[in-house]
């Protein structure tokens, strides 16, 4: 792209032929002479390709630019709109959402897990892969407190980090004298709210929607960077002389009663949130419902109920939380940012080019007429 | 460098003289009181450091620094408090440039130690008890009888007793001093001079009196007093003929014995000639600074703001301290001062990186390594001197690009100094013979200071010259002279040889005439003459005196005036040099009294160059006017073209020199200097006699002042100055007359300002530094360079910014910061060598601002998304690399390297040298544009990679991205973008540019894939882990990385083709090269 830019000519010069040998090498003369080298590099004449930036040679740059950018923001732009998303927010701020009460009466106490079903429609099927996400904002997982605030040794399996963690993870080290597994403020504020899809069809019967938890993390996180201590056998006996962070109801090796080789460390859910979002307005994968085999779409048209157990508390510091369904495609879910940004940046280069020729035309033909009595 | 010997006798003891014991006797009773002295050893500490002292000192010179002093600050910070970034990121590259400057220094140091253990341990003999001794070098004490045999060096500033040879002389070349590799003769004194054992030596009872330690090699006052069996001490002069100095080697002489005189180990005049000289700081360096203090502001205020920010953010104790995100409880006790406090800490931690330690330490690299370029020059090659340029000081080389005004010597720099003898007129008449024909010639064969080089056959026989023989030839410090006693020895008088105080002359008829040499009145520049006082053969006492015209026709009494004068000033209206001889005779009693006259101001022993003056005026009066010589100094090759290229690069170019108005102005036209049309402005002592100074200077300053505004129309006009010495010093006297004239300085800085050509003649060596130094202070403070080639050279080359030699001698070159062989190697020298260093290095020093602002600001920006809490947005081995590794080797490559326009524009379009005059890359606007430029591209990266990463995913598989992929965006981009820039900027791609940038953006992709491909053991922290494979996996990051580094460049771009800062002059000179190529 920047070759393209320059009018390029490669002005390779000849070295000029004529050593002076005798002189160069001592000779008779015994008197060793301090006569320089007659190198290319030292007398700065190595051969050298000169573009020269005029606006006759970026002209066409412009142009290719802009005849490249716009066609792929297009592309871009068309398969955004294309992607089905949907958003729900369940923080339970109005008092007349589902929510509400649950949000309201939340306290860290209570034993008994408050559920809320929230009630949406979705008008146009959605085809292929659905993926679910829970979204969460003004939550600032990004503050350096809070970003450093864990043990990466833990959490690969180190068994002295184990029983003995970093000092990183302050407040949140230990619990009564016990080392905390997984230690740390991240850990600690794991997003522990269940969320269950139903699709409700014509015959107002609520058929649960399948939710697949694997393939939400990294595969590189979930089976090398994270590992449970010694092996996964007998997690129970593991963990033991540790304690669970102390907001969790469970601990650490019962996060997913319904399948063994998903608790300890290597959760998927866990792994997902341990790794720190950007920004305080972010979403991370709950669940992926896979396309069903034959033409029916993943998620039909109708009217669904989420179902969600209400355990993670957002009103404190003025936070929402959502349920996001979303296809996806080769570039990711809907962000029309990109294809808008290609669009522009091609047309200014367009426009630009456009200018340069006007201006450049102008100028040379002044140029040529200024040139002529000389 | 030296370090001072440090005085520390008291300030009772200390005296205007010094008394030296011979061999230490104590004096006889009866002579002054003794009073004992304490003389350092000879000697010679060059080295700074010592084995023990070297760690602390060097440290402490280098934490001096205050950059270096900044970091270490900034390093202790992290240390002790709770910062975002580890102490690592800023000790790291701090400890590595600590490191790699205390070696180098170190090193240099070790080499002083190595070169001082070598002088101190040399042996040396001494005459001890009437034996010869060998010991060390150091152990000499002030007082010691030293044996010196020939080819050897003088240990310390030696006395001359006795010599080898029977007319009590020796011969010493001075090379490793001044340079000058002529014989010059020493005299023994004469009572002492018949000695030639060493117990004769050792018999002898003697002392010395002389001036404390000064640095002047060519001043001396002594006496030595000698005590001779109870008589009264005899006391003879002692002068700088009679000191043989320090570093200078015995030649053509078996061996000589000196006393140890005056002078030991850090007290030789050589040592106190190597005293550091002054620093001298370029423009850029100063720019530099400037630039460093904006940025120290614009990183304490971003520190000030996001400090008082994030506690007005953090108001609520929400967002404070949510639930999810407690503090430990020591944070929470800690006052709130304080941890306001500390936070603004992290904060200059987290930014400090805006102000690059690798700055500094690329800066020199580039000085350092690009002055090399100067001496490889093969261009620069003198073929016939056998020498290239040569760099004295690397800190000024984009200093040579920046010069306004060149002080230029016109003897020996713009002309050849090759004399040649042209004509004589004698008593009016060119060449004629006449009755005074034959004294003329005497006269200029005996009235100088020529050596006959004595030639060495196969057979170690020593002979004299001979007439006619083609290997005979003369030495002088003057070229005129020795082109007068050539010149005679075509018209038949032949200099033979001085033997026994006899000179010997073969004159016409071949014989051998002798006269013997009495008095030698010796040249000087102030005098502007020298006089013989000899003794012919039949007893007849003749004085014969030359010198400057002026000088001489004012004390001449007879003689055809009139008539030499006329042919005097043709011959300087064509450009040769002049020079009058009369002669007078003396009775025997006006010689007594003139050599009495002598012997007193000879033996004083304060104010003896004044004496000495007043003794010479009262002596060369009444003479008789003999006739005229005319010399020609060629100019030297291309002298005029170079001036012209000069000119019209934008210099004004200044011709300082001593010779007479006529020939200088000759010299002037010649050389292309004044032109035809050039208008000149004379402000002499002939005009100023007739008019008052005041009324001249303010007429030439209307005058010039009124065609240099009408010249906007016209530039046809342009003004050449006149000025001679005695004027200029009635210029800058200070005022005396009345506050009314204390402004002549600013009206005469206000008429060279402008005239393009200034010729100062009748300077005397102090004067060209003043008239250096009072451009250099004028309110411009534009940039001096000095050319010259001759000791009176040096104190206008020590004073100008930038200094450059020639030929007389090595002296000047050994002041110079930059030595050259010719003078039309100065074009290529400023016109291309200074125009690329300063290109160079003022894109250097804006690039490197550019790419921390670049590097930086998005680290400012995410505060306002992170809760102002200092968390960094890229990797620790990022923000450690990013300065060191990343992006340091393609601008210290285009720095060395880069040619934006090619050597052949630049030599053939000197104009292009205006581009860039009076630091015009280094300027505001030009700063200001690259931080906009800067800040700009870091909004771009930053909210590029904010609007994608916006609460959406941009996986095919749906997974989601953290901080560190956010970072890491943010920093490819950086880096592709900063690099690409530089490639932009780069007009001159070699296969080592190629190399390098390519290469760079390879080793950071290469980089991050090591970094992030591994888990790293005995590292705390595995964030990085397949953060850069990840994002690499996902295309829409490779969209947006190309689509921000092109937005970034946008700009850059079309700002390059609208301002095309390439010249359509250029573009055409360029094309037309090519086409000349091809």
């Amino acid at each position: 792209m920047i070759a393209a830019m320059m009018a390029s000519s490669y002005n390779a010069k000849e070295e000029d032929g004529h050593h002076s040998g005798s002189s160069s090498h001592g000779g008779a003369g015994a008197v060793k002479s301090k006569k320089p080298d007659n190198t290319a590099f030292k007398q700065q004449r190595l051969p050298a390709w000169q573009p020269i930036l005029t606006a006759g040679t970026v002209l066409p740059a412009f142009f290719v630019i802009g005849l490249i950018f716009i066609p792929i923001g297009i592309g871009l732009y068309v398969t955004s709109n294309n992607i089905k998303e949907f958003e729900v927010d369940y923080t339970g701020v109005d008092i007349n959402s589902p929510c509400y009460s649950c949000a309201k009466n939340f306290s860290w106490n209570s034993t008994q897990s408050c559920v809320c079903s929230v009630n949406f429609t979705l008008e146009q099927p959605f085809e292929s892969n659905v993926f679910m996400y829970y979204g969460l904002s003004n939550f600032y997982q990004n503050h350096r407190r809070y970003v450093k605030s864990r043990d990466d040794s833990q959490l690969n399996g180190d068994l002295s980090a184990l029983m003995n963690p970093s000092k990183e993870c302050e407040p949140y080290r230990t619990n009564d004298g016990l080392p905390i597994a997984p230690c740390g403020a991240i850990a600690n504020s794991l997003f522990n709210d269940t969320l269950d899809l139903y699709y409700v069809d014509s015959n107002s019967t609520k058929t649960p929607i399948p939710l697949a938890k694997k393939g939400i993390a990294w595969w590189t996180d979930k089976h090398v960077k994270f590992r449970n201590p010694s092996g996964n056998t007998n997690l129970t006996v593991t963990f033991q002389g540790t304690t669970k962070p102390v907001n969790w109801r469970k601990p650490v090796y019962e996060l997913d009663p319904s399948e063994a080789d998903n608790n300890g460390f290597i959760n998927e859910d866990f792994i997902v949130w341990m790794r720190t979002a950007a920004l305080p307005t972010f979403r991370k994968l709950y669940r992926i419902i896979q396309k069903k085999s034959g033409t029916t779409p993943t998620l039909p048209s109708g009217r669904y109920i989420l179902d969600i157990t209400y355990n993670y508390p957002v009103l404190s510091f003025d936070g929402r939380k959502r349920m996001i369904l979303s296809t996806i495609s080769w570039m990711g879910g809907k962000n029309p940012f990109l294809g808008i940004a290609y669009i522009t940046v091609g047309s200014i280069c367009f426009f630009l080019g456009v200018v340069l020729l006007i201006i450049h035309h102008k100028y040379d033909t002044r140029n040529n007429s200024a040139d002529i009595p000389n | 460098c030296f370090i001072r010997y440090a005085n520390c006798v008291g300030e009772e003891n200390w005296v205007d003289s010094r008394t030296v014991y011979i061999g230490h006797k104590e004096p006889p009773p009866g002579a002054e009181a003794y009073i004992p002295q304490r003389y350092p050893d000879n000697r010679i500490v060059s080295s700074k450091y010592t084995f023990w002292n070297f760690i602390p000192k060097n440290l402490f010179e280098q934490f001096r620094r205050i950059a270096n002093f900044y970091f270490l600050v900034i390093f202790l910070v992290q240390l002790i408090i709770d910062t975002p970034t580890s102490p690592v990121t800023s000790g790291l590259p701090l400890f590595f440039v600590i490191t790699v400057t205390a070696i180098k220094q170190g090193y240099e140091d070790w080499l002083r130690h190595k070169a001082d253990c070598s002088i101190n341990e040399c042996p040396v003999d001494v005459v001890q008890q009437g034996k010869v001794v060998r010991t060390q070098s150091h152990k000499l004490r002030v007082g010691d009888v030293v044996m010196v045999r020939e080819d050897e060096t003088f240990p310390c500033d030696l006395i001359l007793l006795s010599s080898s040879r029977h007319d009590g002389t020796c011969y010493v070349t001075t090379a490793s001093l001044d340079g000058e590799s002529s014989h010059k003769t020493y005299y023994a004194v004469p009572d002492t001079m018949a000695f030639r054992t060493e117990q004769e030596v050792d018999s002898l009872h003697a002392t010395i009196e002389c001036e404390q330690p000064q640095p002047d090699l060519y001043k001396f006052v002594g006496r030595i007093n000698i005590y001779k069996d109870k008589e009264e001490p005899v006391a003879r002069p002692l002068g700088a003929e009679n000191l043989l100095l320090r570093g200078a080697t015995l030649k053509n002489t078996q061996h000589i014995y000196g006393t140890v005189a005056v002078y030991t180990g850090m007290e030789t005049k050589m040592a106190l000639n190597y005293q550091s000289k002054s620093q001298k700081r370029s423009a850029v360096e100063k720019s530099m600074n400037a630039f460093l203090i904006v940025y120290l502001c614009i990183l304490i205020s971003k520190a000030v703001i996001n400090t008082v920010l994030k506690y007005a953010w953090q108001w609520s104790p929400d967002r404070d301290e949510p639930w999810y995100n407690h503090r430990t409880e020591n944070e929470r006790q800690r006052h709130v001062v304080i941890r306001a406090f500390t936070d603004f800490l992290a904060f200059m931690v987290l930014f400090n990186y805006i102000i690059p330690v690798s700055m500094y330490v690329t800066v020199e690299m580039q000085k350092f390594l690009g002055s090399y370029f100067i001496t490889w020059d093969e261009e620069m090659f003198d073929e016939e001197l056998g020498e290239g340029a040569q760099v004295n000081t690397s800190d000024l080389n984009e200093e040579l690009g920046q010069v306004e005004y060149v002080f230029t010597d016109k003897t020996g720099t713009l002309t050849e100094n090759n004399m040649e003898f042209i004509e004589c007129c004698v008593d009016g008449n060119v060449y004629i013979p006449h009755e005074h024909e034959d004294l003329f010639f005497r006269a200029l064969c005996l009235c100088h200071t020529v050596q006959v080089k004595e030639e060495e056959t196969v057979d170690g026989i020593k002979r004299g010259i001979h007439q006619g023989r083609p290997t005979s030839f003369y030495i002088s410090s003057s070229p005129d002279e020795v082109a007068l006693v050539e010149g005679m020895k075509r018209l038949g008088y032949t200099y033979l040889r001085l033997k026994d105080n006899h000179m010997e002359i073969l004159n016409k008829d071949d014989e051998i005439e002798r006269f013997e040499l009495l008095h030698v009145l010796n040249f000087d520049s102030v005098r502007r003459r020298m006089s013989v006082i000899v003794k012919s053969s039949s007893g007849e006492y003749l004085l014969f005196c030359k010198g400057a015209d002026s000088s001489i026709f004012p004390r001449v009494v007879s003689g055809k005036v009139e008539q030499v004068k006329a042919r005097v000033e043709q011959n300087a209206v064509e450009g040769l040099r002049t020079l009058c001889v009369a002669y007078k005779r003396l009775s025997t009693s006006e010689y007594e009294e003139a050599c009495h006259h002598l012997t007193e101001a000879k033996l004083a022993l304060q104010d003896r160059e004044q004496r000495l003056a007043q003794a010479y005026d009262i002596i060369e009066r009444d003479f008789v006017l003999l006739g005229a010589t005319a010399v020609e100094d060629r100019l030297q090759e291309k002298a005029a073209d170079t001036i012209e290229s000069l000119h019209k690069a934008g210099m004004k170019v200044w011709v300082l020199t001593g010779d007479k108005m006529e020939t200088a102005a000759a010299t002037c036209y010649a050389s292309k200097l004044f032109r035809r049309s050039t208008q000149i402005l004379e402000l002499t002592k002939k005009r100023t006699e007739e008019q008052s100074l005041h009324d001249v200077l303010f007429e030439l300053n209307r005058t010039s002042f009124f065609f240099f505004c009408s010249r906007l129309s016209v530039d046809c006009l342009d003004f050449g100055l006149i000025i001679d010495g005695a004027t200029l010093s009635a210029v800058l006297k200070p005022n005396q007359e009345g506050a009314a004239h204390g402004n002549y300085r600013e009206i005469f800085l206000e008429i060279c300002r402008n005239c393009s050509a200034v010729l100062c003649c009748r300077m005397a060596p102090l004067q060209k530094a003043q008239i250096v130094k009072l451009i250099k202070a004028s309110k411009e403070h534009p940039i001096t360079l000095a050319i010259g080639d001759g000791a009176n050279d040096v104190s206008m080359i020590l004073e100008a910014h930038v200094g450059i030699m020639g030929k007389e001698g090595r002296q000047a070159a050994r002041n110079s910061d930059y030595a050259i062989p010719k003078f039309k190697h100065l074009k290529k020298m400023l016109l291309v060598h200074g125009h690329y260093y300063y290109i160079r290095i003022a894109e250097l020093v804006q690039y490197f601002f550019y790419k921390n602002v670049c590097f930086i600001f998005p680290q400012f920006l995410y505060q306002f998304f992170c809760g102002f809490s200092q968390q960094p947005l890229y990797d620790t081995a990022y923000l450690t690399l990013y300065n060191i590794s990343f992006t340091s080797l393609p601008i210290l490559l285009y720095s060395l390297v880069e040619q934006h326009v090619t050597i052949e524009t630049l030599k053939r379009e000197p104009s292009l040298y205006r581009d860039i005059a009076k630091n015009s890359l280094l300027r505001w606007p030009v700063f200001l544009y690259w931080t906009c430029l800067g800040v700009f591209d870091a909004v771009i990266f930053f909210f590029g990679a904010y609007f994608l990463f916006d609460n959406t995913t941009f996986t095919s598989n749906g997974q989601m991205f953290g901080n560190w992929t956010f970072g890491t965006l943010v920093f490819t981009v950086l880096v592709f973008t900063v690099t690409l820039k530089l490639a932009l900027d780069t007009h001159h791609w070699t296969w080592i540019n190629h190399f390098v940038i390519w290469g760079s953006l390879l080793f950071y992709v290469i980089f991050s894939l090591l970094w992030g491909g591994i888990i790293w053991p005995f590292l705390n922290y595995q964030r990085m882990y397949y953060v850069f494979m990840q994002m690499l996996s996902s295309g829409p990051a490779w969209l947006s990385i190309i689509l921000l580094i092109t937005v970034s460049l946008l700009p850059d771009v079309i700002k390059k083709v609208l301002c095309r800062t390439r010249s359509e002059k250029v573009v055409s000179v360029e094309l037309e090269l090519r086409n000349v190529d091809t």
